[in-house]
């Protein structure tokens, strides 16, 4: 079904086809064979159970009531959009995605353009920088939520008082800002991917280039401004989607930090909910099509900008 | 790496140039810092863990480790640890098996239409897991594979083919072709072909490929919660345990994430160099 999303680059180095149909035809067999095993196995794991999921989400079927299920038609998906919990949860996913993607760009951005200069233990730094990306989701949601949230003895709360004594504010973060709480750890967490990205982006600039404007008088932020921000532009972008890619996924953090609790329930943990928790089948499944839908959105995006990097590469080997 | 610069001569630009490299180390250590924290709690006892403010120079102690490893009479990791270990590593070398001839037919001898393939395998990794687990579950359910790790290995290794295919079609292409054309004359068929030329030169790009798969195999927390119980339970399943609080347990907590995090911290520092790529699904090199 994604098939109809993909662009095509331009196919300049397919061979010449073979002169002689039937030995055209074996040959070109022997050279799809190994292909093969690897493409079978993931339409059938992947394209598979989401039209038996497209299918179930015109029935109406709860898992603990097998004998009442029925066709119902459109009934799942004008349930899903009408109802209030879930309109919430499609909220909170792109407030989610929208701030954890942006901060995480932003801050991505400097960090990548201060590992661009060469300084002493340059090494270090990146290698300090990329731990936090390094952790197990769930450690790195369990460490944010226990030992430096915790309202007693966590380390957030513990500074304060270090910091301003008996009299000093101890707030319980996750009750009161619970979004921003999972929001934090989550920027904490893919704040280092982007800066990779934009590291590899910063280092394919043309040297040649940037030392001839400054040659001409360009400053810093001329430069910055006029030639890095520009042939920057794919490579943010490839961050922004590939991390909203994950990110309107996220799972993890989510059912770790607050279990969806507080109003921070997103569309992937709703899906989790109503079918694990609440065994509403066709309900979930109406409501997973939907989180397809959204991500066929940012995927559409997101293929056409890998496509041209793919293309860029392609014509400068 | 670094693009070489002519280094600068001024004594003003020379300041401002440590200035820049002191602030690139207080954010790298402000970014650990957490981290750092953690690791130095999980040697703490649990009451010196505890303390507000936090207790910096308390003495150091094994016992969150021996705690986290059942000394304390709670549910052993170890269990666990091998399953994720297993479904892991088998779900890696299942994904290298199936990646390693796509990635020759779609990098040396070329498919038609070889790109829509690519773009095929890539607009799979954008599907969100969501959308298939409902199905999934009930397939597992009905056939008895509910709580098998072999089913998690089928799902991870599909979740990871198409960054396989990405990266690996990438690393394929740096093989001169002259070589592989010269096997092939001399009547080698592909799996030794495969075997003996391609993965012997494109051995540290599928290296790479391997480690990546494995840190996101390791990782996955969504599948595993749904399909397995108390046999096939993995590793993030088992931290999942730790989401309520059970009095002073912060050490132990701290010491569980850090033994778990070990296998994906030492392959990522290993894989460093080609984090990016991978995690780009080679778009970016």
């Amino acid at each position: 079904m994604t098939a109809t999303t993909t662009p095509a680059p331009a196919r300049t180095r397919v061979p010449a086809t073979a002169p002689r149909r039937t030995h055209g035809r074996l040959r070109a067999w022997a050279t799809r064979a190994p292909l093969l095993p690897a493409l079978v196995f993931m339409v059938a794991v992947t394209q598979l159970p989401f039209v038996a999921t497209l299918v179930i989400s015109f029935y109406d079927w709860n898992a603990l009531y097998p004998d009442a299920r029925a066709f119902t038609g459109l009934a799942n998906y004008q349930e899903v959009l009408t109802d209030a919990d879930l309109r919430e949860s499609v909220g909170t996913t792109i407030l989610l995605t929208v701030t954890v993607v942006l901060a995480s760009l932003v801050i991505g951005l400097g960090l990548a353009l201060l590992l661009d200069r060469r300084f002493r233990g340059r090494g270090v730094v990146r290698t300090l920088l990329i731990t936090p990306f390094l952790l197990v989701p769930v450690a790195a949601a369990l460490l944010w939520k226990h030992v430096l949230y915790n309202p007693e003895y966590g380390l957030f709360n513990g500074l304060l008082h270090w910091v301003g004594g008996d009299g000093a504010a101890q707030p319980d973060w996750i009750s009161r800002t619970p979004l921003l709480a999972i929001e934090l750890a989550l920027i904490w967490q893919w704040t280092p991917f982007m800066m990779l990205i934009l590291l590899a982006g910063l280092q394919s600039r043309d040297t040649e280039l940037i030392e001839a404007a400054r040659m001409d008088g360009a400053g810093t932020w001329q430069i910055f401004r006029h030639l890095t921000l520009p042939h920057l532009r794919r490579y943010l972008e490839l961050g922004a989607l590939l991390g909203s890619v994950h990110i309107v996924q996220n799972f993890d953090a989510v059912f770790t930090i607050t279990s969806g609790g507080l109003g921070t329930a997103n569309l992937p943990y709703t899906v989790y909910q109503s079918f694990y928790q609440a065994h509403e089948n066709g309900l979930a499944s109406a409501a997973g099509v939907l989180v397809v839908i959204g991500s066929l959105v940012i995927a559409t995006f997101a293929l056409r900008v890998v496509s041209s990097l793919f293309r860029e590469e392609a014509s400068r080997a | 790496m670094s693009p070489v610069r002519t280094p600068p001569a001024a004594p003003v630009v020379r300041t401002r140039g440590l200035g820049l490299g002191l602030a690139a180390w207080l954010a790298g250590l402000l970014f650990f810092l957490p981290v750092a924290w953690m690791a130095l709690t999980s040697f703490h006892s649990e009451e010196d863990a505890a303390t507000n403010p936090p207790s910096v120079a308390a003495s150091l102690t094994l016992d969150g480790y021996r705690e986290f490893f059942g000394s304390g009479g709670g549910a052993s990791p170890w269990p666990s640890l091998i399953n994720s270990l297993v479904a892991s590593t088998a779900s890696t070398l299942l994904v290298l098996v199936l990646a390693l001839p796509a990635a020759y037919a779609l990098s040396i001898r070329r498919v038609r239409k070889w790109t829509d393939v690519l773009f095929f395998f890539l607009s799979t990794k954008m599907l969100p897991v969501v959308a298939g687990l409902l199905p999934i579950y009930l397939f597992a359910k009905d056939t008895g594979l509910l709580d098998n790790i072999w089913l998690l290995v089928v799902l991870y290794t599909s979740m990871n083919l198409p960054i396989a295919v990405w990266m690996m079609q990438s690393f394929l292409a740096e093989v001169p072709v002259a070589v592989i054309e010269a096997a092939h004359v001399d009547g080698a068929r592909l799996p030794t072909v495969l075997t003996r030329i391609v993965a012997p030169i494109a051995l540290p790009g599928i290296a790479a490929t391997a480690l990546i798969c494995f840190i996101f195999s390791w990782n996955e927390l969504l599948f595993a919660r749904v399909l397995t119980g108390v046999v096939a339970q993995t590793a993030p399943v088992f931290l999942t345990g730790f989401i309520t609080s059970q009095g002073l347990f912060l050490a132990k907590v701290c010491a569980a994430s850090l033994v778990i995090s070990l296998p994906v911290l030492a392959a990522g520092f290993a894989a460093q160099d080609k984090l990016v790529q991978g995690l780009s699904l080679g778009a970016v090199k």
